[in-house]
């Protein structure tokens, strides 16, 4: 058997890796080399620029304002989802009190879960074309509708420049939360059970074995999630670019790097620029990927 | 493109991007790849040569082909399916050339992403004879020009026209047709539709109010409060994809003010352009029937459910071009017939006349320059621009061509009428060109737009803002300039 293991594996392995050089690799390569050009996306010999397009970016207040959306969608994504996620997957796998020496969830628990999972079934896409309609600042919105039936004005929720961040981050918590419950049940699931038993004989409520016991003894599931809505923080494209007022508006209120680099490559037809838009995103990622992995590093718990 | 009706019902979706989580894994390896696989990795999306070895050298000039055509030469076109669809060219236009040269192999395909479907086959060096370049997702006609893609149109300009051998292909267009096609001093772009715009309203409703269409402002905000107390918005547009409609009135509001030459400073990106009193009066009577006369919530909508809310008598006036008619066709009651008025004078002291309109070719056909056969693409267009292929292009798309009087004697629908009446009633017309030609001023001036109107914005700060984005394109070297 020994003998034909390599043959067996390279044939398995050649065909994903090619797709993956040409398909994946490839075009993050070229982002790197178009970043220095001042390519419009039709020269077949762009002219090389050096640094202008990166000296450009530093001074431009759009680039600033998209980054500075990120940062907050940075620090509000995975907070706010985690809480509710790590709340939520407690209530459901924990807080229902022991039954027969095995921890339960609360009544209904199993209900909730697929009502909790059911969005993260739909694409981003579709999430946002819904969202128009529940979030339309007219009389036939579905919020709106209501908030007008009581007899208050509208709500802006998209309209309103100081209010439209948060209604995107409102969206993608939405979204999220469902992902993280049902990650976090699995992290809690295999967490025995005679911990907390000698948790609550000492006395413990659900308070405190919450944060003295099952947060712990999950970290490390926390530190993957907070990894993963990091990246998305750093991604939200698909959502402001179809939800928002004109793209990432009103006036620039909503705006991402990855709408800005949609919209420099193909609305301004500055392929260059954009890719060193793309190329400073790549690195902000990665730096943030790093950092959160190093900064998080600790003893994990043996059970 | 601004200058063409946005799709009906078709957000403009793009596609998410998933990939960066599995990138990521890879990525740190990646980073210390990257660099020096570049050089080797150089040609990749831009390969391609720059001479097509295999372009139709062309045939015999004759008065029936002026361009030398090589008859058994096949010519792609390709067409924008937007608010015109393509029925036009695959019914008509492509049967008429298909007529003249029956040996010629015409292929017709359509798309509403040009720039994803054509760009890698220009960079590729293998484009299409023919292209309806349109859409919101156009090829950027600096980057074609800068890369000597188009072919110079003059030798169709000067060939004798279809119907009539003794003028020129020129002759027979309307007025500006050739000009709004024309950059760096060459005409590169064949502009086949021509659009008026103006405010649109419901006839029939007019009529049984016994409202009366105003030329003056003041009647105007008389008419507005009227329309108000009848429990109707007075007035709207959609801020969420279409705010541009309504920067149209704001400019046509300056041309009529201070002249079109205001326009002119504007387009060729002249010091203090903006800041013309002009501007700025134009600018502040239309802020004011924004925060009197509209509804905030309109901010958040597409065209399309601000243009419903018209065909269902909520709102009263919206701006827009002569397509609106077309495209709303499905959804107009009969109680509904579409007119057109020229926007009222804000002063009375207006330099251009009331009837005054923007008007201008728009729907942008090009010929490649190193495609298979330009100058089939050339005659191709060139049977288009026939009185019988324009007239078609109207039968099938409710929509005038920039061939002079080729709908004369046919009957008209109402909306269609009205536009083509203020037309020839117009004492001028003007246009301006910024936006398809700087697209970050489009862009500022969108967002500008709804400030203005919809979020208590002023006068001097839409001048101020503007002004400043049009200083920095001025200064970035890296756009092309253009001037007329």
């Amino acid at each position: 058997m020994r003998h034909g293991k390599y043959p067996f594996v390279i044939g398995f392995l050649v065909v994903p890796v090619l797709l993956y050089a040409v398909f994946v690799i490839s075009p993050y390569v070229q982002a790197f080399y178009y970043a220095f050009t001042d390519w419009h996306g039709i020269a077949a010999h762009p002219k090389l620029v050096g640094f202008a397009n990166f000296t450009k970016l530093f001074h431009d207040s759009v680039f600033w304002k998209a980054a500075e959306h990120n940062i907050m969608l940075l620090l509000a994504l995975p907070l706010i989802t985690i809480a509710i996620a790590l709340f939520l997957a407690f209530m459901l796998n924990v807080g229902g009190g022991s039954r027969g020496g095995t921890r339960s969830g609360v009544w209904g628990s199993k209900f909730y879960r697929v009502v909790f999972f059911l969005p993260q079934v739909l694409s981003l896409a579709i999430i946002a074309v819904l969202f128009q309609e529940i979030l339309r600042p007219d009389n036939s919105g579905a919020i709106n509708s209501i908030v007008h039936a009581l007899g208050f004005s509208n709500i802006g929720f998209l309209t309103n420049p100081t209010l439209s961040m948060w209604t995107i981050i409102g969206v993608l918590v939405w979204q999220a939360v469902g992902f993280y419950v049902v990650l976090f049940s699995a992290g809690m699931s295999s967490i025995p059970g005679d911990i907390y038993e000698a948790a609550e004989m000492d006395g413990a409520s659900r308070i405190v074995l919450f944060f003295r016991v099952t947060l712990p003894l999950l970290f490390d599931t926390i530190q993957v999630a907070w990894v993963y809505l990091g990246i998305a923080a750093f991604d939200a494209f698909a959502l402001v670019n179809i939800l928002t007022v004109d793209n990432g508006g009103p006036d620039g209120a909503t705006t991402v790097l990855a709408n800005e680099i949609y919209r420099d490559a193909f609305v301004y037809s500055r392929f260059g620029y954009a890719s060193a838009m793309g190329v400073v995103l790549f690195f902000l990622t990665l730096t943030f990927a790093v950092l959160t992995l190093r900064l998080s590093r600790r003893e994990s718990i043996e059970y | 493109m601004s200058l063409s009706p946005e799709n009906p019902g078709t957000a403009q979706i793009a596609k998410p991007d998933l990939n960066r989580r599995t990138v990521l894994k890879r990525a740190s390896a990646l980073g210390l790849l990257a660099v020096p696989a570049v050089g080797l990795l150089e040609a990749c999306a831009t390969s391609g040569g720059s001479t097509p070895s295999d372009q139709s050298t062309g045939g015999a000039k004759s008065s029936d082909n002026p361009l030398g055509v090589d008859p058994a030469a096949g010519v792609e076109v390709v067409i924008f399916a937007g608010g015109y669809g393509d029925a036009y060219a695959t019914k008509y236009h492509v049967p008429l050339y298909q007529k003249a040269f029956p040996k010629a192999k015409v292929t017709e395909s359509s798309t509403q992403d040009i720039q994803g479907t054509l760009q890698p086959r220009f960079s590729g060096g293998n484009p299409p004879d023919v292209v309806d370049n349109s859409g919101t997702k156009f090829m950027d006609f600096g980057a074609l020009i800068q890369d000597n893609q188009l072919q110079d149109l003059t030798d169709l300009l000067n060939a004798p026209s279809v119907d009539d051998a003794s003028k020129t292909v020129k002759d027979t267009l309307v007025d500006g047709t050739v000009e709004v096609g024309t950059y760096s001093g060459k005409p590169y772009v064949m502009n086949y539709v021509f659009t008026v715009y103006g405010i649109w309203y419901n006839a029939k409703l007019f009529q049984t109010k016994g409202w009366t269409v105003p030329t003056t402002w003041a009647d105007f905000k008389t008419l507005l409060d009227k329309i108000h107390a009848a429990g109707i918005t007075p007035y709207g547009y959609a801020g969420a994809n279409a705010s541009y409609y309504q920067y149209y009135v704001l400019m046509t509001s300056a041309a009529k003010i201070g002249g079109a030459d205001i326009l002119k400073n504007i387009d060729n990106l002249e010091d203090g352009a903006w800041m013309d009193p002009a501007v700025k009066q134009s600018a502040a009577a239309w802020a004011e029937i924004g925060a009197k006369y509209s509804d905030k919530a309109f901010l958040g909508l597409k065209h399309t459910d601000v243009q419903l809310k018209q065909d269902q008598d909520q709102v009263a006036f919206y701006p827009s071009g002569n397509w609106l008619e077309n495209e709303q066709k499905d959804s107009t009651p009969p109680t509904f017939n579409y007119a057109m008025m020229p926007v009222p004078s804000v002063t009375t002291s207006d330099k251009l006349d009331a009837s005054s309109v923007m008007a201008v070719a728009g729907e942008p056909f090009i010929v490649a320059a190193k495609g298979k056969n330009p100058k089939g693409g050339m005659e191709y267009l060139r049977r288009m621009l026939s009185k019988e292929g324009a007239k078609d292009f109207t039968t099938a798309t409710g929509s005038l061509t920039s061939v002079a009087h080729a709908s004369d004697g046919m009957s008209l629908s109402p909306g269609l009428t009205s536009s083509s009446d203020a037309l020839s009633k117009a004492k001028s017309a003007f246009y301006f060109r910024f936006d398809g030609w700087y697209k970050d001023l489009d862009t500022e001036c969108r967002a500008a737009t709804n400030e203005l109107f919809y979020q208590g914005g002023t006068a001097d700060h839409f001048c101020q803002r503007m002004q400043a984005k049009a200083d920095a394109i001025k200064k970035d070297k890296s756009i092309t300039k253009f001037t007329r």
